[in-house]
């Protein structure tokens, strides 16, 4: 899959840009904490052009003046980063934009000629037709027709797809191409609500709304801003009870150290560049809510069939029954398979040749070709000479036999069996009325997937395997991938119910599903992944859409939903916990000289009170730019129980977020006072 | 000091002893099926409902069961009013004391209704024998009955299924009746055979040796004893409290109120992990409290005995002052610390008077207001922090916060936020209020850094619903008595509310399973972050005002 570049300079020109937008109060008003740090800086800007405002005071205007740089840029610093994060989303909806130009459709009329409009008047009902090469110019099912699609517009995937009218791969999108041949579509959106226009809007996150968590979590930091302005503003007539006078600057200077501004500032660009990196992995996803959803997931459904095997099945051995040998069974099933054009056919023939076993053509000249059909489920050969060879279901076969005089051997079902058990699909081979042996066509899983199971697994999430097997392969299938459950024999409504049977029990569910009959599936499911090779109503149930149609994606996506999470409680974290060091540099700097026996609570030792409450606040601003790339990417995630993932990020971020800022305080107060600056 | 600290560890000992009896009977208490104690109970709590008209299986949701709670206590606090108002014509008055003024009243009316009893006033020269009994004995076991029914209720709103939290008229006569009562009938004749008074019988005057007239006064002081401890109260009969020879007579009368005061907060939380069927839930929270108990314990009794330097220098060894020398410094020193953890109130020693770093852990111990806490709320508020720590936690571990089950979303962070934010705003803003202004700041009798705490201590005692007195503060102002009047109404009521707020919205939702990816809250290593957050929250919020008071004032003495 592509991974899009992190970062160029271009994204960065642009967020230095939206940085300064960004200052606009009405914007700023979203966010409590920054807005807060806003006025802050508005106070100190009016105090540095009249230092005398608010009375009579000792401070120079370089002191306020520098204050008011210094918060200008902790606003800025926050604004970039969130500019920054957003800014990959807009550039890739704008160059969505540029191929979605306004095509011309070729209107399918009553009496069945042809009237060009241009894509925008196209109304749901309306019949195109789209001629190899040109662009498809809205949602639609075919109607007629088969052609194959280039999708990168929408995937990135420049491998173009087989659309067909009917089943399950007959819906096209807007913006897509027609490579070759011709189809028919029958519109599905009007102007604007189309796949296109719904996945620009996701990715330049326009509609944007914040998550429930992100919801608990803002009003928790808009409540600790409120509690730090309780705190000093009530500081002011108790310093003056004590014959202390406290500078207003000095006063915002501690409010701003105090208030969660790394965790404020960088908020918002946590949420949108979780989003962001969902998209890079080529899903989209309809709401943020969804991906925090995906964190929380307990129960994940999985198709066997595409999912967890990949699907087709093919000839592992040839197993005869007793009285044939090996070769015999081998080159049997080779004649039955010579003219199988199935993939299932073309392995039996590749192994037959692996194996030595070769027939030539002439052999089988004017041979019937006998066709597999859903009543006789055996295909295979008549030759020229009468001899019948067949492959097949084994009571086919043996249904078969039996109408021709013969019997089955003793051992067949026992062979059947052991081939059933191990998860595989047996296929009997006869020639006339006898029976050579059993073909065992295997489904092999995809690998590497037992390990994510058990990653999973240690992240407390329950894998469940759903599949049209009979429950002797599901139960090996599934012991081979490594899932916990499985449902065997599952017919649709199979997974709703348990889907449903998983949510009584307070579990969020999560499944992937592409057809049409999964849609209702998607839909009850907490977070429901639809492929984009599926059909329209499983890609509208869903609440993501997997651009790749890769089924395995849902467990990158549970990675990114915690991810998200922990990104935000980790740096909440950081950020209160770094009040510690702020309260130590700057409440024995305000209150030193009226009070010189609080000298002992300037434990770093810093040089003298300005350069102290500078040292705090200047901290408290790079820290912002410093935290963004972990904002950007994430914190580290580890497949982990919950208790090892909290020890490690409460030392990091908690007992990390107490001493950092003792250390990075005290570094730059050596620097100030060193450069001769206060 | 080797023998004083024997004693306190053996107290400690025996605080610890009681903590599982008493919450398994709790548990009993409170739980619905029919077991020994409603055949004991049942018939004289059945007399009642009939009285009072309640119907006992009638259940409530949260904004039912806390407009029951606020009706009660607003009709009760009217009562009390009314009495203290016109006690002077009112029988059981035998020293023939006036009316209360109408500002005291009301202080002393919120006082006792919100369980802080703090007092403005002295007892003994104020308020009637009916007064004492009917608007302060009274209140004492309602208050403390009101704070354990909401407990209870709150409980059953997380571990419930629906909003279903109980029947509070059910929950407040029980507490009355199998707890309060039995509790306080015993430990009442424990401390009539110590040797205090219990009489309807008026002040006796005596003439002493050297010929000068005496009045000695005293009153039904056993019962109030009782209950003052047991309920966390901590109001005195007499205004210098529990260092009354009367009401605190003998080091075993002073052991006998400390168990008291607790007995049922710690078992509470014992109680807790029980209903919850997670005891080392339960433990967890109590390990958490206790430790901060055991190190603010330390910090007293290094100090009151460590004394002031400058004194030191004279060769005094220690700090005595402001204390009964029949009852010593450890025993003080753990008085000091349980009525504030326990947010009694009761003091058997001058706060004042203690060291400033002395005097710096009951105000800290209001100021974080959960280290066991008062009857009930002491729980709540260790459960608020508990929330305030799942759901930072729980984001740290990449899932929507869960605690037993329950998630913790954007209402219940709303509701938590503003039960944290309310206290720090109603005892700051006062205290800024009362030193920015010059008539309340003529009450504070040793200006500077000691009076800054002296105001300081009064609202954070108002606040958390403790009522202690740091003293040398003339509280009985207009200014004042409404103040803190107000601050013990909002301290109480307005936390009240959003927890049972929380309990409604939590009964609601589905229990998530626990799985290896939840995050577990009886862990050592949660604890540990527990504790972290209270103790962080409270210092942030806190140590600029406890710079300035205590702190300063520590360092200016070293």
């Amino acid at each position: 899959m592509e991974r899009k570049p992190t970062l160029n300079k271009e994204l960065v020109n642009r967020a230095v840009i939206d940085a300064f937008k960004k200052l606009n109060p009405l914007v700023m008003m979203k966010n409590p904490v920054m807005f807060v740090v806003e006025i802050g800086t508005v106070i100190t800007l009016i105090l540095t052009l009249v230092p005398d405002l608010f009375g009579a005071t000792d401070v120079g205007r370089g002191y306020n003046l520098a204050v008011f740089l210094i918060l200008l840029f902790t606003v800025l610093f926050a604004n970039f980063a969130e500019a920054l994060a957003e800014g990959r989303g807009k550039a890739q909806a704008d160059s969505m934009r540029k191929t979605k130009s306004d095509t011309m459709a070729r209107v399918v009329q009553k009496d069945g000629s042809y009237k060009e409009v241009s894509s925008t008047q196209l109304r749901i009902g309306d019949v195109v037709r789209v001629e190899a090469g040109e662009v498809i110019p809205s949602d639609g099912e075919i109607i007629e027709g088969l052609a194959s699609i280039d999708e990168s517009a929408i995937t990135g995937e420049s491998a173009p797809v087989i659309k067909e009218a009917g089943g399950d791969f007959s819906s096209v999108t807007g913006g897509t191409r027609v490579a070759s041949d011709f189809i028919v579509v029958k519109v599905t959106t009007d102007p604007g609500e189309s796949f296109m226009d719904r996945m620009i809007a996701l990715v330049e996150g326009a509609k944007r709304q914040k998550t429930p968590n992100e919801i608990a979590l803002t009003t928790l930091l808009a409540v600790l801003t409120l509690i730090f302005l309780i705190v000093i503003v009530t500081m002011v007539p108790m310093a003056q009870y004590l014959g202390v006078k406290l500078e207003i600057s000095t006063l915002i200077a501690l409010l701003v150290c105090l208030i969660p501004t790394t965790i404020g500032g960088l908020l918002s660009a946590i949420g949108i560049a979780g989003m962001d990196r969902v998209t890079q992995y080529n899903v989209l996803a309809m709401s943020g809510r969804a991906v925090e959803a995906a964190g929380d997931i307990d129960t994940m459904i999985l198709d066997k069939t595409g999912t967890i095997t990949f699907g087709n099945r093919m000839a592992s051995e040839f197993v005869p029954v007793s009285g044939v040998s090996g070769k015999e069974v081998t080159f049997a099933s080779l004649q039955a398979s010579v003219k199988d054009e199935t993939p299932e056919g073309r392995s039996i023939v590749e192994l037959a040749h692996r194996l030595g076993e070769n027939w030539p053509e002439p052999a089988y000249e004017g041979a019937e070709v006998v066709e597999f059909t859903a009543e006789t489920r055996m295909s295979g050969l008549n030759l020229a000479d009468g001899t019948k060879i067949r492959k097949g279901a084994v009571d086919s076969i043996v249904h078969h036999v039996h109408s021709l005089g013969g019997k089955a051997p003793a051992d067949l079902e026992s062979i059947t069996n052991t081939i059933a058990k191990a998860g595989g699909t047996p296929l009997a081979v006869a020639v006339n009325d006898r029976v050579y042996g059993v073909i065992y066509l295997k489904d092999t899983v995809k690998p590497g997937l037992k390990e994510r199971f058990a990653e999973l697994r240690a992240m407390g999430i329950k894998t469940v395997m759903c599949t049209g097997d009979n429950p002797l392969t599901a139960a090996t299938i599934a012991l081979e991938a490594g899932v916990d459950e499985f449902i065997a024999e599952a017919k649709p409504e199979d997974k709703i119910a348990a889907i449903k049977k998983e949510q009584q029990e307070g579990k969020l569910v999560a499944m992937t599903g592409d057809g049409t009959n999964d849609a209702p599936a998607l839909a009850q499911a907490d977070v429901g992944l639809a492929m984009n090779s599926g059909t329209m109503a499983a890609k509208e149930a869903a609440n993501m859409i997997d651009l790749d149609s890769d089924p395995t994606k849902l467990l990158s996506v549970i990675s990114i939903g915690k991810q998200l999470l922990i990104t935000r409680g980790a740096l909440t974290t950081f950020s209160i916990s770094n009040d510690i060091a702020k309260y130590f540099a700057i409440i024995p700097a305000m209150f030193i000289l009226a009070m010189p026996q609080l000298q002992g609570l300037n434990i770093m030792g810093l040089a003298s009170p300005e350069s102290a409450i500078l040292s705090a606040l200047i901290f408290n601003a790079i820290i912002i730019p410093l935290l963004i790339p972990i904002a950007m990417k994430g914190v580290k995630y580890r497949a982990v129980s919950a208790d090892k993932l909290l020890l490690r990020n409460v030392l990091l971020y908690g007992i990390g977020g107490v001493v950092v800022p003792f250390l990075g305080i005290k570094l730059i107060d050596m620097l100030l006072h060193g450069l001769n600056l206060v | 000091m080797g023998m004083g600290l024997l004693q306190v560890g053996i107290i400690v000992i025996i605080f610890l002893l009681l903590v599982k009896p008493m919450g398994i009977y709790l548990v009993k208490v409170f739980g619905n099926e029919e077991s020994r104690l409603g055949k004991v109970f049942g018939p004289v709590e059945r007399v009642i409902y009939r009285i009072m008209g309640v119907r006992e299986q009638e259940t409530m949701g949260w904004k039912k069961y806390a407009g029951a709670v606020l009706l009660v206590n607003f009709v009760m606090l009217i009562l009390m009013y009314i009495v203290f108002r016109i006690q002077k014509y009112l029988p059981l008055n035998p020293d023939g004391l006036d009316n209360v003024p109408p500002g005291l009243a009301f202080n002393t009316a919120v006082s006792f209704i919100t369980n802080t009893n703090w007092q403005a006033y002295s007892g003994e020269n104020t308020l009637s024998y009916l007064s004492q009994m009917i608007a302060i004995t009274f209140p004492m076991f309602t208050s403390a009955a009101t704070g354990f029914a909401i407990a209870v209720a709150f409980i059953r709103g997380l571990i419930g299924r629906q909003d279903n939290l109980g029947n509070f008229y059910v929950d407040l006569t029980r507490t009355i009746t199998r707890v309060l009562l039995p509790l306080s009938f015993v430990v009442a004749i424990v401390l009539v055979a110590q040797g205090v008074p219990q009489t309807l019988l008026g002040a006796v005057h005596a003439t002493t040796l050297d010929g000068a007239g005496q009045t000695i006064t005293r009153g039904l002081v056993a019962s109030f004893e009782s209950i003052k401890h047991l309920g966390t109260n901590g109001g005195g009969w007499f205004g210098t409290n529990a260092a009354h020879p009367f009401e605190n007579p003998t080091p075993l009368s002073n052991v006998v109120h400390m168990v008291c005061m607790m007995l049922l907060p710690t078992a509470l939380v014992y109680a807790f992990g029980l209903w919850v069927k997670d005891k080392r839930q339960g433990w967890a929270l109590f390990t958490a409290m206790g430790l901060i108990f055991l190190v603010m314990l330390a910090t007293v009794l290094y100090s009151e005995y460590r004394g002031v330097p400058a004194v030191q220098a004279l060769g005094v060894q220690g700090n005595m002052e402001g204390k009964e020398v029949r009852l010593g410094a450890s025993e003080s020193a753990l008085f000091t610390t349980v009525t504030t953890a326990a947010t009694t109130g009761s003091v058997n020693n001058m706060h004042e008077s203690l060291t400033p770093l002395g005097g710096f852990v009951p105000l800290a111990q209001m100021m974080l207001n959960n280290v066991f806490g008062g009857k009930g709320v002491g729980l709540l508020n260790g459960l608020l922090y508990l929330i305030l720590s799942v759901f930072i936690c729980g984001l740290m571990v990449g899932r929507t916060p869960e605690f037993l089950g329950k998630k913790i979303e954007g209402r219940e962070v709303k509701l938590a936020a503003v039960a944290i934010l309310i206290h720090p705003l109603i005892i700051l803003a006062p205290t800024a209020l009362a030193l920015a202004l010059p008539g309340s700041t003529a009450s504070i009798a040793n200006p500077g850094m000691h009076g800054l705490s002296e105001v300081l201590y009064a609202f954070a005692s108002g606040a958390a619903n403790n009522g202690s007195a740091f003293a040398g503060l003339g509280a009985n102002t207009v200014f004042y008595n409404v103040a803190i009047g107000l601050v013990m109404l909002a301290g109480r009521y307005i936390s009240i509310i959003m927890m049972l707020a929380i309990a409604g919205s939590l009964a609601v939702k589905r229990v998530v399973p626990v799985t290896s990816g939840t995050l577990r809250t009886n862990t050592p290593l949660f604890t540990g972050i527990l504790i972290m957050i209270i103790v962080v929250i409270g210092a942030l919020t806190f140590f600029p005002a406890l710079v300035l008071g205590p702190i300063a004032e520590h360092m200016a003495a070293l």
